[in-house]
């Protein structure tokens, strides 16, 4: 588990999307063409240029309203399915427990990208003949983190809603956080992050269900991964070749479907 | 704003109406989370439409554009009917007790009327507005025992001749039946509204008020500010930590602007533009009040004068007065664009602004620039304006203006103050040179300037003397410390007090205003704002550095209210909260520890506390007025109001406002009902233009029979007024790319418009085409009875730039307001139709 974490506190959030931008900007992330399409959000998705993102989601319930606002970006899970898959070690956990990512090392096998179970690893073409790729992600700025400073979209935030610091210490501000609602009248108030796949470096405070902010209410491991981890690994390698070659087959022929995708858009 | 961000902390409830600072103002929610956070401030939001910043309220309050005169007046009726109101700060701090001429006669009698309207020129003579007088002894300056007139006070606030009585009689009828059937809120949603904001009257809480251009882009605008500082006098949150009347403003100097007299009608420091009715200087200051600290307002004229003029403002020439313009009608936005349509005004200049997009019935005021012989736009980018000859339908052929586009450099490129909303003034460094030939304004005005005095130099016709006249004594290359010195003011020779005391040495700069208001020879000082004296002399920063104020950057916060005394300065006087005397009971003592802010310190003699007091230091709580007196002497220790004529804050405004003393709720130009509160549909002083009515480009009046929905405008965080730097930024582009309408899902399941649809809306001024966004944050309204849909969308867009779109004001009628002749953007009538 990552011994320090970002706290998103939702109730807090007012959507101005400094965090998106900043990222944007600190990365030097390209803005890409978008369209109204009948949304405040744009970009419509992540992409290799797009590694948060702020969603906006409208939810009724009770009679009351309420607009909700979610910084999306990698999770950092301490069960991470992406580390466990990277055939390369670009995706590892750091000494602080986030999951960083060596672009030098991706191979663009694209594992990563199957195997999130929020979805947030994107693939970015570098060569299209030969189909050779690089993930993109968040790594919640290990560059700033490690020289002392704050990741750029918490620096940015206005009202506070994003923190950062000693996970502990962002835990129980995040608890402390949804009694204070409950006691408002917030019924639905919760904290998200705190056992999801071993507990997520990006935690939340949330103001509705997980659901109503397309959050996976229960997050998942993927069987998949796990099927390799418990059956494969201890058969030992030699035994596993026939089904590592049978999953690779597997993989390639999604991310061969994916790279086209992306070709298309 | 009265308070100022940071203050925000300080508030029990914060009540939003005609703003949105979570779209507008983002860090504002630094402040109100924490308000929220600390002391479980409760955040109310009224608007059309649930936004950002109701998706973070307590309490959201819907209300149909161009009707907050009537929930407000249901606000002030509630604290009244209910006695919720500080009752010792209304009777000692406000004009509650004072007698109006027994001949007044309010809208309940007069049926939307007030008395004194002449319906020959549509105005008001607001004789019978005013107050009762009496006469009483008193001793002049030289001891001579006079008579004198003084406004006459009633025993109580039950008294039917007083202020207080007229303002229960009028504001009876602004039920909370009334607000539903007027504003389409719900009975109980306002009601809780009203519970919750009129807790702030008592004298342990304050409540604050925040407003943008959703209370002033209206044809009632002025007085929804009115509105807004009645229920504010009367719940005692005028003064206080936490509370005020709090305007934010659109665009990050633009109160910088407006001090130094962006308005057309307007002097630096709001002293006033003289008309064409006042001949001479002596007549020009009759306007300034005796018996107030605008009895120094001839001094603060005269100083304008000479900084601006110099060795030729002499006192034997009235200082130069009659080189000032003199103003002889309204120059304000739309009379200026009818003026440019009609072919009579020949030049304009743009500086960061880009009135293609920007200005109302846009259509017919880009004819308007078709007219003109030439056209210098000062910019970051192409803009629309700058390109209108080029637009699309335009043949470039047939447009015989010549436009010059000058690049400019951005604020990051340039060194100088800005101003906040909160009047704070922050000094900031140039952090990088501007690109290729950009220049910053100033060095382009500077440089015009020089050009313009060269090409006058031979003249000898006295009509030229003010150009050759002028002061311009910035550098070869003009410094802009030295405008900030000329801004501040300077002795321009020893300045001495009557004892011949050296109160500031020849060249020196001034500490402060109150060195004009004391000084003997004050003709010896050049100041070119009198209220930023003193923000560029050296001061210290709560470390024993001097520096000039405006650079300061000192973190100390005395008492923890926020107010941070040492960084940059604040005007007036570096003071964080304006009327702050109020903060303490008529005695001198705080309302409460928790909202402690200045006191009177009995000992020391002397007001004292975390901010500089709104007063005159050391003028005790028990001081008596001398009504023959001059300035403050007139006034006595309990009247807060320093500024007013009596001393009291004004609930009821017997002069300065055209349609009324009080707010009374008229229809908007366009609306789809009936005033449902008298016979009165429209505000009866304001101008309809009707150029070209009933042509496809005109001043044309839409009904709602052919238009039949409400449509407000607004803006977003991710763009920055009309586009001109937020839509040539990729980033902000790419995070809202084009233009849309906010549709409720009912009128968009009538209409047969799905989310994402294309859809053209349309108002008697033209048509234009959006992507619908249709949304559970909008709902239809009853009104009167009737349902009413309601729409809304952003007006930063056209066809220039990465972000393209139809710019939303080709809708907006050409109508302004009563007193400020601000457009009313806020509210007209549309139709809309899902494309093909």
């Amino acid at each position: 588990m990552s011994s320090i974490a970002m706290l998103v506190d939702t109730s807090k959030c007012t959507a101005c999307r400094g965090c998106q931008i900043a990222c944007k900007q600190w990365w030097d992330l390209a803005a890409t063409r978008t369209k109204q399409t009948g949304s405040y959000e744009n970009p419509r998705d992540l992409s290799p240029e797009t590694w948060s993102r702020v969603t906006f989601n409208e939810y009724e319930a009770g009679g009351k309203l309420q607009w909700l606002f979610l910084n999306l970006g990698c999770m950092h899970c301490t069960q991470a399915a992406c580390v466990d898959v990277c055939p390369t070690g670009a995706l590892q956990h750091n000494d602080t427990g986030f999951v960083s990512l060596d672009r030098e090392q991706c191979n663009g096998c694209g594992y990563c990208v199957e195997a999130c179970p929020f979805r947030i690893p994107r693939l970015d073409v570098v060569n299209t003949l030969t189909g050779e790729a690089k993930a993109s992600k968040c790594t919640l700025c290990q560059d700033r983190v490690t020289n002392g400073l704050t990741p750029a979209c918490v620096k940015t935030c206005p009202p506070g809603a994003l923190q950062f610091g000693d996970r502990t210490a962002m835990l129980s501000v995040a608890r402390k956080r949804v009694d204070t609602l409950k006691a408002q009248g917030v019924a639905q108030a919760r904290t998200y992050g705190e056992t999801e796949l071993g507990g997520l470096g990006r935690l939340y405070v949330l103001t509705a269900p997980p659901t109503a902010y397309g959050l996976p209410e229960a997050p998942e491991y993927p069987a998949l991964v796990n099927l390799w981890h418990n059956l494969a690994q201890p058969l030992g390698y030699a035994g596993a070749g026939l089904m590592t070659a049978g999953l690779a087959v597997n993989w390639l022929l999604t991310r061969r479907a994916r790279l086209s995708n992306v070709e298309e858009k | 704003m009265t308070n100022h961000w940071v203050d925000l902390k300080n508030s029990d409830a914060v009540l939003i109406i005609g703003g949105n600072p979570a779209e507008n103002h983002p860090i504002s929610f630094k402040w109100i989370t924490a308000a929220m956070e600390e002391r479980g401030a409760k955040l109310i939001v009224v608007d059309p439409r649930f936004n950002r910043s109701a998706s973070k309220a307590d309490l959201y309050a819907p209300i149909r554009s161009g009707t907050d005169i009537v929930f407000l007046g249901g606000l002030v009726n509630y604290v009244i009917q209910n006695k919720l109101y500080n009752e010792e700060y209304v009777r000692s701090f406000t004009n509650a007790l004072t007698s109006i001429s027994a001949d007044y006669k309010g809208p309940a009698e007069l049926d939307g009327y007030f008395s004194g309207f002449k319906q020959s020129n549509a105005a008001y003579d607001p004789a019978t507005w005013q107050y009762q007088t009496e006469k009483v002894s008193a001793k002049d300056g030289s001891g001579n025992e006079i008579q004198v007139s003084v406004p006459k006070q009633a025993a109580s606030l039950d008294d039917p001749n007083s202020v207080f009585a007229h303002l229960a009689k009028h504001y009876a009828r602004y039920t909370p039946d009334l607000v539903e059937r007027v504003c389409g809120t719900p009975q109980a949603t306002f009601l809780q509204v009203a519970q919750t904001f009129a807790a702030t009257g008592s004298a342990d809480k304050s409540g604050t008020i925040l407003y943008a251009m959703g209370q002033t882009q209206h044809t009632v605008g002025t007085q929804n500010v009115r509105a807004m500082a009645i229920l504010q006098l009367l719940l005692g949150n005028v003064g206080v930590p936490g509370g005020g009347v709090n305007a934010l403003r659109g665009e990050s100097n633009v109160q910088g602007s407006t001090d130094m007299a962006l308005l057309f009608g307007d002097l630096p420091g709001y002293l006033g533009l003289p008309t064409s009715a006042q001949a001479d200087l002596k007549t020009f200051l009759t306007k300034f009040d005796n018996t107030s600290y605008w009895s120094n307002g001839g001094r603060f004229v005269t100083t304008l004068l000479k900084a601006w003029w110099g060795d030729a403002a002499t006192k034997e020439n009235d200082y130069a007065f009659n080189y000032l313009p003199k103003s002889s009608g309204n120059y304000s936005w739309i009379p200026l664009f009818e003026a440019m349509y009609k072919g009579t005004t020949k030049g304009l200049f743009v500086m960061g602004m880009n009135p293609y997009v920007s200005g109302p019935n846009a259509r017919l005021e880009r004819k308007g620039f078709e007219n003109l012989d030439w056209m210098v736009v000062m910019e970051l980018f192409d803009t629309e304006t700058s390109s209108f000859w080029r637009a699309p339908g335009v043949n470039p052929q047939s447009i015989k203006t010549e436009v010059f586009l000058l690049p400019a450099a951005d604020g990051l490129e340039k060194s100088g103050s800005l101003t906040t909303s909160g009047r704070l003034i922050q000094w900031r460094n140039r952090v990088a040179a501007p690109p290729g030939q950009a220049q910053e304004d100033i060095w382009i005005l500077d440089k015009l300037m020089k050009a313009i005095k060269a090409a006058y130099k031979d003249s000898s016709a006295a009509r030229d003397r003010p150009i050759l006249d002028l002061v311009w004594n910035y550098g070869d290359t003009i410094d802009v410390q030295a405008v900030a010195r000329e801004i501040n003011g300077y002795a321009l020779a020893d300045v001495k007090d009557a004892s011949n005391k050296v109160l500031v040495p020849k060249g020196a700069v001034l500490p402060g205003f109150p060195t004009i208001a004391t000084a003997a020879n004050y003709d010896a000082i050049a100041c070119g704002c009198w209220i930023y004296s003193g923000y560029f002399a050296p001061a210290d920063d709560g470390s024993g550095v001097t520096m000039p104020a405006v650079k300061r950057r000192g973190q100390k916060d005395p008492g923890g209210m926020g107010t941070y005394p040492f960084w940059g300065w604040a005007w007036p006087a570096n003071r964080r909260i304006l009327y702050n005397r109020a903060s303490a009971r008529p005695d001198g003592q705080p309302w409460s520890e928790g909202k402690k802010l200045v006191w009177w310190d009995a000992g020391k003699k002397t007001w004292t506390g975390y901010d500089v007091p709104d007063y005159l230091a050391t003028k005790a709580p028990d001081s008596k007025a001398n009504p023959a007196g001059v300035g403050l002497a007139a006034q006595a220790g309990t009247d807060a109001f320093i500024m007013k004529a009596d001393g009291k804050g004004w609930l009821f405004a017997p002069k300065g406002l055209n349609e009324g003393p009080l707010p009374e709720h008229y229809e908007p130009l366009e609306s789809p009902t009936a005033n449902l509160l008298s016979k009165l549909q429209f505000n009866p002083v304001v101008k309809i233009w009707d150029t070209d009515k009933g042509k496809a480009i005109g001043d044309n009046v839409g009904t709602a029979d052919k238009f039949p929905i409400v449509c407000t405008t607004f803006r977003l965080t991710e763009h920055w007024q009309a586009g001109a730097m937020s839509r040539n930024l990729p980033w902000l582009a790419e995070a809202q790319p084009g233009m849309f309408v906010e549709i409720s899902k009912e009128l968009a399941a009538e209409k047969g418009i799905g989310n994402g649809d294309s859809v053209e809306i349309t108002s008697a001024r033209g048509k234009i085409r959006a992507t619908a966004l249709v949304t559970m944050r909008w709902k239809s309204y009853m009104i009167g009875g009737k349902k009413v849909h309601h729409i809304g969308m952003p007006w930063h867009y056209s066809w220039v730039g990465l972000a393209t779109g139809d710019s939303a004001n080709d809708l907006t009628p050409h109508v302004g307001d009563g007193n400020s002749s601000i457009p009313e953007y806020k509210a007209f009538l549309v139709d809309v139709n899902k494309v093909g």
